[in-house]
């Protein structure tokens, strides 16, 4: 328990300077505000619509694959910390257990570069005419479409 | 037992506040507030490994998770979550008290059985568990590869519109 003292006294220095630095800017700085200042984006777009939207399936794959990623690497970890000090018996038996880990992780790589599970997936929010596709609808890019996809301002 | 009494009295506040919050956000805040009292607690036990992986696994990634869900549902404002009292209100309070009437009546007999209830020193760290987790356990291991294989092309197959 005691090794982790230098991690505790890490973390409580870290949240003491962030803590230092929200609150003396908020303490200490001249507060003189104007609608503009207390726009979302002082600079930028003007904001559109509410903040509470639905946000497309997109973010929630890119979320799941990290998890699942994580979780692969979460087992590495321990294997790191005992494989330099061990005896050459573990040595060559759990490097063998971990390239048969390794080969199935690079299989779910693979396969999430292939199918191309991590790149930016337009077909769910651009309107099938905007991606040289016949449209289900038939229906001419109306103007309903492009202020879903920020098109028309 | 101090540390732990402080790290307990937290966990159950933040947990009183996941429940009780109507803002879907706010809950989730408090629950990575659980979360991290939690990953404490581990480590007071000396289950250095599984505090370090409760901070990386939980507060890390099925938070974001969880945020997403609820970005997802598009829960609208707070005030549109004012549960009406019924019926079903009592009813929820009654089962999750036998639940935890059922858990304690298991745990509480070991519990006093156990005078020293945290682990012998370095029994959960993480040299110990990956000299086990690659010799004597290596065969769930690899399964759990193959579990997270599953993982990722299934959720790929539900998300994807086109493959």
């Amino acid at each position: 328990m005691g090794d982790y003292i230098a991690i505790v006294i890490l973390v409580g220095l870290a949240a003491v300077i962030c803590g230092a630095m929200v609150s003396l800017s908020f303490v200490l700085g001249p507060k003189n505000t104007t609608p503009y200042k207390q726009s979302p984006y002082e600079c930028g777009v003007q904001p559109l619509g509410d903040a509470r939207e639905r946000f497309p399936i997109k973010f929630y794959l890119v979320a799941m694959l990290f998890i699942l990623f994580d979780i692969e690497v979460v087992f590495l970890w321990s294997w790191l910390t005992v494989f330099k000090n061990a005896d050459l018996a573990y040595q060559t038996f759990s490097f063998g257990a971990v390239m048969v880990y390794m080969v199935l992780w690079i299989i779910g790589d693979a396969y999430v570069i292939r199918v191309n599970a991590i790149d930016w997936d337009e077909t769910t929010s651009l309107h099938p005419a905007k991606l040289g596709e016949p449209d289900p609808a038939a229906l001419p890019v109306t103007a309903r479409d492009l202020e879903l996809v920020g098109g028309a301002r | 037992m101090t540390t732990f009494t402080v790290l307990a009295i937290v966990a159950v506040l933040a947990a009183l506040g996941v429940v009780l919050f109507s803002s879907p956000v706010r809950s989730a805040i408090c629950l990575v507030v659980n979360f991290f009292v939690l990953a404490f607690v581990y480590f007071i036990l000396n289950a250095e490994l599984l505090g370090i992986t409760q901070i990386i696994v939980y507060t890390g990634a099925i938070m974001v998770l969880f945020l997403f869900v609820i970005m997802l549902l598009n829960l609208g404002g707070p005030q549109a979550w004012k549960e009406r009292r019924e019926f079903r209100t009592v009813l929820g309070f009654g089962f999750g008290a036998a639940l935890a009437g059922v858990i304690a009546s298991q745990l509480i007999t070991h519990f006093r059985e156990h005078s020293r209830p945290f682990a012998d020193d370095g029994y959960g760290s993480p040299q110990a568990i990956g000299r086990v987790l690659f010799t004597q356990y290596v065969w769930p291991f690899e399964v759990a590869s193959v579990l997270l294989l599953v993982g990722i092309v299934g959720s790929i197959l539900l998300a994807k519109r086109k493959l």
